[in-house]
């Protein structure tokens, strides 16, 4: 195989890591708001909330992925592919998000918000200021593990036309007709990643433990 | 939409067929997935380095890289290296490799939580290694992996549908394929969406149905 073709699917995997990036902030913007709902004493907006947890983890991502693309021009969307992708990506991982991040959620301890209420902080506040960073930090370690998960799920973007990681090894091998070099190539790229993701999860992890409750 | 009733019954051996399929990879891919899992989990554990670390390396490269990748190498490098497959018995042989590798890790993880004491005690009553994982250590490992079994049961239900990139004639292809024909593709593929939310959601609670009934045997906490 040759360096150029190598180049290629380095280029291509930086495109994964964008889209990938993109619908995991999107999703956890999302999956903050969906947990929220899904643990409000409100049935109005749990049910909802549940039912969008469920749904999007009960369907494998192709299907939502093929859904969306096909969807989104039926409802007189006519969006290019990668923003149909990344919206696939971004609801998917945003049920994933809204699990994890309920957990952080429901260990937040009592105590705090007890105290939060007795120094006169309004519901909003006491979002914002301790349920929220306390939450996200319990639930970082899934998030790293999520965001794992999405570069390795954003292959199947390549279904619906998106010239990613996948999609490049996948043309390539077409053209060069050396199918095992460049997906061992792909492979060995994404691995790389995801090393980078985890190493990078445990890095960022170490320095905020002080807060730790 | 227009509803056509010869349509749906004209369609409907088809749809058996692929129904069928997805319930046989998926059948064949989580039983083959967990023996071999267990394979590898007890080589990791029992099996000197030269198995040890391979099997570790084998099994971080599965879980690093998308299964669509490792679909691809085995469906079309493997005809390179001697190894032609039809789809369905590529996506087995697949879908069995690509969950053996996190039921190795399920197992592994149960290994380690079956407590030291129980395995002492059965060494001081007299059973030798091979009684202990099987008197011992497999049936408390059963309990402590179910959850997580059936987690990944699920997850391998939904790779299925990946299958149909290399043209295995389950439920994903040949309702996309119906329902461009039909002109019908987003309803179509909203019926499969709600087809697999059901059987998940339904095996899910199978699971905790499972987990419930078989808590009696529960000796060990996780």
């Amino acid at each position: 195989m040759s360096w150029k073709l190598f180049e290629l699917l380095v280029q291509a995997s930086l495109y994964t890591v964008l889209i990938s990036f993109i619908s995991i902030t999107i999703g956890l913007a999302i999956g903050m708001v969906v947990s929220a709902a899904a643990l409000s004493p409100s049935r109005a907006l749990s049910v909802p909330g549940r039912t969008f947890v469920s749904f999007f983890r009960g369907v494998p991502l192709l299907v939502q992925l093929l859904l969306i693309y096909n969807l989104l021009p039926a409802l007189g969307l006519n969006v290019p592919s990668v923003v149909a992708a990344i919206t696939g990506l971004s609801l998917c991982t945003a049920a994933y998000q809204a699990e994890n991040l309920r957990g952080g959620f429901q260990s937040v301890p009592r105590g705090l918000l007890e105290a939060a209420d007795m120094a006169g902080l309004s519901a909003f506040q006491q979002f914002r200021r301790i349920r929220a960073p306390i939450a996200l930090r319990l639930a970082f370690p899934s998030l790293v593990n999520e965001a794992i998960m999405i570069l390795k799920a954003s292959s199947l973007v390549s279904v619906v036309g998106i010239v990613e990681l996948t999609r490049m090894a996948q043309d390539l091998a077409a053209s060069t007709y050396r199918p095992i070099e460049l997906f061992s190539a792909a492979g060995l790229l994404y691995l790389i990643i995801n090393w980078l993701i985890a190493s990078g999860g445990s890095l960022f992890e170490r320095s905020f433990r002080w807060g730790r409750p | 939409m227009n509803f056509d009733t010869n349509l749906i019954v004209s369609i409907m051996p088809e749809l058996a067929r692929a129904f069928g399929v997805t319930l046989l990879t998926w059948g064949v891919g989580v039983i083959g997935a967990a023996i071999l899992g267990f394979l590898v989990a007890v080589g990791r554990r029992y099996g000197s380095a030269w198995l040890g670390y391979p099997l570790w390396l084998c099994v971080e490269v599965i879980r690093g890289t998308p299964f669509l990748i490792q679909l691809f190498l085995l469906y079309y490098g493997g005809p390179f290296v001697g190894l032609s497959l039809e789809p369905i018995p590529a996506g087995l042989l697949g879908l069995t490799v690509y969950g053996a590798a996190y039921f190795s890790e399920i197992f592994r993880a149960g290994f380690e939580a079956v407590p030291p004491g129980h395995v002492e005690a059965a060494e001081c009553v007299g059973l030798n290694r091979r009684q202990i994982v099987r008197r011992i250590l497999i049936p408390e490992m059963t309990m402590l992996v179910l959850p997580a079994s059936v987690n990944m049961a699920i997850i391998l239900l939904k790779e299925t549908a990946v299958l149909s990139i290399i043209t295995v004639p389950e439920l994903t292809l040949v309702i996309s394929a119906i329902g461009s024909q039909q002109y019908a593709f987003v309803e179509s593929l909203f019926l499969l969406a709600l087809f697999y939310w059901g059987l998940v959601e339904l095996s899910g609670r199978l699971g905790r149905y499972m987990e419930a009934r078989l808590s009696k045997y529960r000796f060990a906490t996780a």
